[in-house]
Formats: structure tokens, C-alpha cells, sequence
């Protein structure tokens, strides 16, 4: 017990200097990178609990695709960021009542926990003893029978996401040449040799 | 779950150790390494120019949009895991609810193929 309160004293500590650091990083790029660092303590967490599937999706989806796309804005796109950052302070505020907002839910939250310790538990499934099912198969074993519905509209919104990607950003452009590899094999010397009898003095 | 914890006790040590070896490539440099900084090593090189512009630009959304549907396909690929490891357990309907989560997302996998979203034209 006494390793584990350590190590979630250390990925805790990690996880809320580096989200500290992400926003007040002068280089956006290493705002990204401490983001990422951010993910993989927060995965640590995810694992001190139990959460094994869980710690590894966050690793896979979002350092491995989430973080880059937000690297590839950052080191790409043509934003000002210094420009950015100059009304920075005058959203302070916003960002001190959305913080205020959620410590308040948390707190609800937990203190609800304590003076009804019965209604905590009822929305939640038993999680099987970690020697009978692991966490992945705790997960796949609900998530695709008594979860269906859930799990069907999570398939409808990936393909609303895709459709509307597609939609906002993909634009067909007329004047460029494209590579017809049907009709450039088909392509033979009936069909592209012409001969002409050409007349002495008069030219084609 | 200690046996659990315990199976990443190797990962804690590669971890540690890694930071260490990092750390200590960084560190050594400053201890000793030999240093007579000079402003020209600075400057680009005798027959190299100046930086026109600033690397960031405006350019194609295109890479955008293949990054976009990578993270896509990731996320349907994130939900084939739980279902391959419980198989045994989830019976029939589990089997026809990844079917037919998988036909809806090849749905959208036709609809971008036929527009033509996978073609670098």
C-alpha cells in the first residue's frame, strides 16, 4: 500500500504541475509536450485504480493520435501565438468560474458520497474480483450485449465525425490532372496513331 | 490488484532507469564538456542564407483531414479490443453488435472513398 500511495502521490504531483505548465509554457509546442505528459500521468492514475484498459486507450488515443494532431496545428497552422496569449488575462476570470464551477461539482459530488453512501453505488456495475475477469474483459462482456444501444450510437457518432470532416474540409479542384490507370493501360496504337497521306506543297 | 500493480513493477523500473540515463546525458555536458561559446557558431554557416519567413504558413487542410480520420478509425479500432477478449463470453448478440457497428463504419469508409477523401490529388 505504501508504494502505491507513493506512486500516486508522484503521478498526481506530475499530472497537475505539467497541466499547470501547459498553460503558462511560452513555447506552444512545449505546451503540447507537456500536455502529452500530462496523458501518461493521468494514465497512471487510470492504472493505480484498476483501470487497465482504460490507462491503455488514453495512451493509444491520445498521446498516440490526439497530442499529434494538436502538434501538427500548433507547429503548422499560421497563428500568431504571442498575439494569442496577449488577452490572456482578460479571460482569467472565465477560466477562474468554469475551475470554481467544477471543484463545486466535485465536491457535491463526494459529499453526497458520504451522506448517502447507497446512492453512490447504484448507477454503477459491480467491478468482478481482478483474479476472476480481467479489466478488458469485465469491459467486452457488458459492453456489447446489455450496453448495445450505447455502443450502436457510439458507432453512428464515429460516422457523423466522419461524414462531417469530409463535408467541412475536402474540397474537389477542377484544373488538376488526375492519374485514369484504367485508361492509360487500355490506351493502344489504334486509338492514338493517326496516319495522313500528306500532299507534296499543300502542308496537313 | 497488487498482482496487477505488480506486473507493471518492470515498466516503473524501465521508466526510472530511462529517466535516469536521460538526466545524466543532459547533465554531463555542463560537468564536462568543453565550452568556448562564440556568437558565429550561432549564425548560419559561410555559404548558407538567412531565414526568409517564419516556419509556420498557411497549408493544405487536406493533412488535416487525414489526421482526422486516422483518429477515427483509432477510436473503432479501440472498441474491437474489449470484444476479441471477452468473444467466448458475449455470445451471438455480442458478435452481430460488432458487425453491425463495423457496417455502419464501412458505410462512412465507402462514402470517403467514393468522394474521393483518400485521394491525394
Amino acid at each position: 500500500m505504501g508504494l502505491q500511495a507513493v506512486f500516486f502521490y508522484l503521478f498526481a504531483f506530475v499530472a497537475v504541475a505539467s497541466a499547470f505548465m501547459v498553460i503558462s509554457a511560452r513555447n506552444p509546442v512545449h505546451s503540447v509536450l507537456f500536455l502529452i505528459l500530462t496523458f501518461f500521468n493521468s494514465a497512471g492514475l487510470f492504472l493505480l485504480t484498476g483501470a487497465e484498459f482504460l490507462a491503455m486507450i488514453l495512451l493509444v488515443v491520445y498521446v498516440g493520435a490526439v497530442a499529434v494532431l494538436f502538434l501538427f496545428v500548433v507547429m503548422m497552422l499560421d497563428v500568431d501565438f504571442t498575439q494569442l496569449r496577449s488577452g490572456v488575462l482578460e479571460y482569467a476570470p472565465i477560466g477562474a468560474l468554469v475551475g470554481l464551477i467544477l471543484a463545486a461539482e466535485l465536491i457535491i459530488v463526494l459529499g453526497g458520497a458520504t451522506f448517502a453512501p447507497e446512492i453512490a453505488g447504484s448507477g454503477a456495475m459491480a467491478i468482478p474480483p481482478l483474479t476472476e475477469r480481467q479489466n478488458t474483459q469485465a469491459l467486452g462482456d457488458v459492453l456489447y450485449t446489455d450496453f448495445i444501444y450505447f455502443f450502436q450510437i457510439a458507432g453512428l457518432i464515429l460516422l457523423v465525425a466522419m461524414i462531417g470532416a469530409i463535408v467541412l474540409t475536402l474540397r474537389q479542384r477542377d484544373n488538376v490532372k488526375r492519374q485514369d490507370i484504367a485508361a492509360q493501360v487500355a490506351r493502344g496504337p489504334a486509338n492514338s496513331i493517326e496516319v495522313v497521306k500528306v500532299k507534296p506543297g499543300q502542308g496537313v | 490488484m497488487n498482482e496487477l500493480l505488480g506486473s507493471y513493477v518492470p515498466i516503473a523500473i524501465f521508466l526510472g532507469l530511462s529517466l535516469f540515463i536521460g538526466c545524466a546525458l543532459l547533465l554531463a555536458p555542463f560537468l564536462v564538456a568543453y565550452r568556448a561559446p562564440d556568437q558565429e557558431k550561432l549564425s548560419a554557416y559561410e555559404c548558407g542564407f538567412n531565414a526568409f519567413d517564419d516556419a509556420r504558413m498557411k497549408f493544405d487542410i487536406r493533412f488535416y483531414l487525414v489526421a482526422i480520420l486516422f483518429i477515427i478509425f483509432d477510436l473503432e479500432v479501440a472498441f474491437l479490443f474489449p470484444w476479441a477478449v471477452s468473444f467466448n463470453e458475449i455470445g451471438w448478440i455480442g458478435f452481430w453488435s460488432m458487425m453491425s457497428f463495423l457496417v455502419v463504419l464501412t458505410v462512412g469508409f465507402i462514402y470517403e472513398w467514393k468522394k474521393g477523401a483518400l485521394e491525394w490529388q
